[in-house]
């Protein structure tokens, strides 16, 4: 049906369709879901602190959304006399256009094998067949802390700058885990194609799934995705306590809530590229294997895959709840001490085990020990470059001693 | 003036364990406790305009004036609440009570006027501490609203219609001498008493008009 509506339009149009079909279904369910996934993240921030959270609109409050987005559209648009109006009027459209854009290659169901873009078929990704998928997010993704630079910068704001130099620091830390986490899969695999690991996964079965390969570059590839994202604990470029809010400090309104659609975006894309990459993507067994073709089968894949990705929604948004903010020297330690060594040494495991023709399963007795390895060196090393105020040595004569003797 | 290197006492810092140092089970106990947050539910919220709250006794609300056993006023206008208000919302006008009355026979003053400004009064009660014959008193009523700032005085009539509308409620009982007027009434004659003590010349408060007048 789809390819006659097609082939209805003229020929050099034909290409256009599908994609174009696919990015306003992408664009508008996106939109739908962020608007409730802030209802489900105050509901469930409200659950957990022992509240009822928002329940006077609608049922249960299912239509806060709903009044949210008209408070939002209907609030004055301010924008402040001293601030550089063109970048800070661009810098939430970048934010949200660099999340987006990065959503592109990020299949959310099963992608047909033999796709040409005007057979009518339904792509399940909006630009299907790019070999360098990976690559492309995390260029898309780091793009998207121009917005946050720019619109502290803009705002001529000394919170609102202080909160942008943060989070450029910060991106550009977690940049390096983030891409080295995923270099050993693309090993792996054989591919940097999104949709080509998550077939391979998902034709491999259970026991194909990353997770058991690459555990810790699981971990490592979900803390430096939450730090990407400025979710908390690592949300210190908008640490209200500290900032009062950040770079979007004087943004109000609809382009307020456009870096807020942004940030969520960015989880979405999260949770969908961590159940793609190490938990198989739709695949499940018994029910969406990667030759189960009864009818519905692509529904229900999309469905499992759509499942994985909101348990990960689920857990960012409780681990916001649950744990504190980290320091920024902290966050940087983090970074450069802990993960940056650890995906590297993970990549080089991976070679290894590429280079030597070993079984794969080796990888997980690997990364345990990387795993033990490092806190072994955590709490047994004398920590020679750790600076903290160390007491006085004894005096003889207790006079006037300064108090902070190093 | 730095700090004596004495007085400083050193706290070290306890060295982290193996699971410590690598985060991971604080980060899961945490979200043990947050997700059995949300798996025994059970939130102490109110929903406060379908469900109103259970006051204790002594709750501080709008002012009422209790009537005696006869449905007069009880209040004696002897200025007293006016006088301990520390907000000075209380306006009393006494009036003599009418001599010729069988109704009014055992009573000497009466208020014409009560008015309390709701919106200038704090709700101490110190008005209802000071009152000699339990006149007035602070009901548990709290969500008292209006329209105007004039709306918010409330009159002699008001305040007695508080009353009406509170004292069989079950929460605002009237708390002493049920009908009667109280025990300043009892005395039939009042001894002449001088300050407790002395009073300087200077004193402000001394030379001070009485806070109400006769007409």
């Amino acid at each position: 049906m789809l390819e006659q509506i097609i082939n209805w339009f003229p020929e050099w149009a034909r290409p256009f369709i599908m994609p174009m079909l696919t990015i306003a279904i992408v664009l508008q369910v996106n939109l739908g879901v962020c608007s409730y996934l802030i209802l489900l993240e105050r509901k469930l921030s409200a659950w957990m602190q022992d509240r009822i959270g928002p329940n006077r609109v609608g049922p249960w409050g299912l239509l806060q959304p709903l009044a949210d987005m008209l408070k939002l559209l209907m609030k004055e648009d301010v924008i402040p006399g001293h601030v550089n109006k063109f970048l800070y009027v661009l810098a939430p459209g970048i934010s949200v256009f660099t999340t987006m854009l990065a959503f592109a290659v990020v299949p959310f169901g099963p992608v047909p094998s033999n796709l040409s873009a005007t057979d009518g078929q339904f792509p399940y990704i909006i630009a299907p067949g790019i070999d360098l998928g990976m690559v492309f997010i995390f260029a898309v993704g780091s793009l998207a802390v121009y917005g946050i630079i720019l619109g502290g910068w803009a705002s001529n704001n000394k919170y609102s700058a202080l909160g942008a130099m943060r989070a450029s620091a910060q991106v550009v830390s977690y940049e390096i885990p983030l891409g080295m986490s995923v270099i050993g899969l693309a090993l792996l695999t054989g591919s940097m194609s999104i949709e080509k690991i998550l077939l391979h996964q998902a034709n491999a079965g259970i026991w194909g799934w990353n997770i058991w390969f690459q555990p810790l570059a699981c971990v490592i590839f979900f803390a430096a995705a939450m730090a990407e994202a400025q979710r908390l604990p690592f949300d210190l470029s908008e640490c209200e306590q500290e900032l009062v809010g950040g770079w979007h400090t004087e943004y109000s309104g609809m382009k307020w809530a456009l870096f807020f659609l942004g940030e969520y975006t960015h989880v979405i894309t999260i949770s969908f590229l961590t159940s793609i990459l190490f938990f198989g993507g739709w695949h499940f067994p018994g029910i969406a294997e990667s030759d189960s073709n009864y009818l519905g089968s692509t529904l229900v894949k999309m469905l499992v895959l759509m499942t994985k990705s909101f348990a990960f929604i689920v857990v960012i948004q409780m681990l916001r709840w649950t744990i504190p903010r980290f320091r920024f020297d902290q966050l940087m330690g983090l970074a450069w001490k802990v993960l940056i060594p650890l995906a590297t040494l993970n990549v080089v495991c991976v070679m290894i085990v590429k280079q030597f023709h070993l079984n794969v399963w080796w990888l997980l007795p690997m990364s345990a020990l990387l795993c033990l390895g490092a806190g072994l060196i955590g709490t047994q090393a004398k920590r020679p470059f750790l600076r903290r105020a160390t007491p006085p040595v004894d005096k003889p004569h207790g006079h006037h001693a300064p108090a902070h003797a190093h | 003036m730095p700090i004596d290197a004495n007085e400083v006492e050193w706290v070290e810092e306890p060295a982290m364990n193996f699971w410590e140092s690598s985060y991971l089970p604080a980060v899961l106990d945490g979200l043990l406790t947050t997700g059995q947050h949300v798996a025994n539910f059970a939130p102490i919220t109110e929903y406060y305009p379908e469900q109103k709250p259970t006051l204790p006794t002594h709750y501080r609300g709008v002012h009422r004036l209790n009537r005696d056993d006869k449905g007069r006023v009880k209040c004696v206008a002897c200025m007293m609440c006016a006088t301990a208000c520390p907000a000075h919302c209380i306006d009393i006008v006494a009036q003599d009570a009418p001599k010729d009355d069988p109704l009014w026979a055992d009573r000497d003053k009466f208020p014409k006027s009560f008015v309390i400004d709701e919106l200038k009064c704090i709700y101490c009660g110190m008005c209802e501490e000071a009152c000699p014959v339990d006149s007035i008193e602070l009901t548990s009523i709290f969500d008292l609203t209006g329209m105007t700032r004039k709306e918010m005085l409330f009159d002699k009539e008001k305040l007695l219609s508080v009353f009406d509308q509170t004292k069989d409620s079950g929460k605002d009982p009237v708390r002493t001498h049920k009908g009667k007027i109280g025990h300043a009434s009892d005395f039939t004659e009042l001894h002449t008493l001088g300050p407790a003590t002395s009073v300087r010349g200077d004193d402000r408060a001394a030379k001070s008009v009485s806070a109400g007048v006769i007409e």
